[in-house]
């Protein structure tokens, strides 16, 4: 029952696109992918490397990636899973901003100039576009993201309002992607910072009716690099695929924290 | 194979005013330090005083106080922005229309400033 929040209109197509009649060729257009590399086996420097490939007006950035590792280039390293937007893998940076590569279509970028793709910064790289996740995940584990309830299981489930569930909808959506975490300016210079997504799945929890360890996450991340680190910068907001307002989410677990402590 | 730098990050509007926050921020924490030194000199000596308050009545430092005036105007407004972010509920949501309004009321006050500043300036030091 998520909210029917207004969807942003579809960005106009860069490229034109000829009107092609009912089961007609799909029109192509070459693009060029600059993808930033990084092998420790072979070098402690990361390097660009550059192709240009023919693509389709249907396709997206991870496509193109596909099309580099199974017909040029087998050593190009990156996750993915699902790639449908739903499982968080594929999260990079593309053209300077995070994005999930399921999610951009290449006709929506600027095909005249190369697209950059670079592994989200402020988690270590382990090889190409594949960071070390572990951190995140760590600070994600330490603000205790399941139920706690202490009164006795009913024989039904626990009944919530639609008022309720509608404080908390905005944060059930995060899949952590981890692009919210890693467009942190605050979280690149200080990796001991819980970051935007651990916050965002602890403002899920703390505003649950059914929960009730809300105080004990508060007391969490009513720390130096809990809720506090955050200077309101909306990198996060802009970055995640999932359409949260994870700033809107940070400040109200910020004001929860002064609420109680008042 | 043509960077072989990382690109910036391409932030926007929040992620600009923070920077601009930020180096405003040092400026004028610098500039507090500077000036709590000189203006102690009086317990020195006022003639120490006077010859180092002299020292600003100079076309550099004319333009050096529109830098400063500046910063400190920015500072203050997106300052208040950035209570408003922290306590409006909505705050969140029209954080890009609140920096407009800062970059407006920036341009205001700057205009008024530096025409008065200018003018006592041109005068012949008339008002410094």
């Amino acid at each position: 029952m998520s909210t029917p929040t207004k969807e942003a209109a579809e960005p106009a197509s860069k490229i034109d696109m000829k009107e092609s009649g009912g089961g007609g060729e799909i029109p192509s257009f070459d693009v060029t992918l600059q993808v930033r590399r990084y092998d420790p086996e072979f070098s402690d420097d990361a390097r660009w490397d550059e192709w240009t490939i023919t693509m389709y007006g249907t396709d997206r950035v991870l496509d193109a990636l596909h099309k580099v590792k199974w017909e040029i280039d087998g050593s190009l390293t990156f996750r993915r899973s699902c790639a449908h937007g739903v499982c968080g893998s594929d999260a990079m940076r593309i053209n300077g901003r995070n994005r999930l590569a399921c999610k951009v279509l290449l006709k929506d970028l600027d095909t005249s100039k190369p697209i950059m793709v670079e592994p989200i910064k402020g988690l270590p790289v382990e090889k190409d576009l594949i960071v070390d996740m572990e951190p995140f995940f760590q600070s994600y584990r330490e603000i205790m993201p399941f139920m706690v309830n202490n009164s006795p299981a009913p024989t039904g489930e626990r009944i919530q309002s639609p008022e309720e569930r509608e404080r908390f909808d905005d944060t059930t959506k995060c899949i952590l992607c981890a692009a919210c975490t890693s467009s942190c300016p605050v979280f690149w210079t200080d990796g001991q910072y819980f970051g935007p997504a651990a916050i965002v799945n602890a403002h899920r929890f703390i505003f649950d009716s059914r929960d009730d360890a809300g105080d004990m996450r508060l007391e969490v991340l009513n720390d130096k690099e809990g809720v506090w680190r955050c200077r309101t910068i909306f990198n996060c907001t802009d970055a995640c695929p999932r359409g949260i307002e994870v700033t809107k989410a940070i400040q109200e677990v910020k004001r929860a924290v002064l609420t109680r402590s008042m | 194979m043509t960077q072989t730098k990382g690109t910036l990050y391409k932030g926007r509007e929040g992620m600009w005013s923070w920077v601009g926050h930020r180096i405003t921020g040092v400026g004028i924490f610098f500039f507090l330090l500077v000036h709590v030194l000189d203006t102690s000199l009086v317990r020195v000596s006022p003639e120490a005083y006077n010859a180092v308050i002299g020292a600003y009545k100079n076309p550099i430092m004319i333009v050096g106080e529109i830098g400063l005036v500046g910063a400190i105007v920015f500072h203050a407004f997106n300052g208040l922005r950035i209570i408003l972010v922290d306590f409006w509920s909505q705050g969140t949501r029209y954080h890009r229309q609140m920096l407009w309004t800062v970059m407006g009321l920036w341009v205001i006050t700057m205009i008024g400033f530096t025409v008065r500043h200018l003018m006592l300036f041109l005068d012949g030091w008339g008002g410094f």
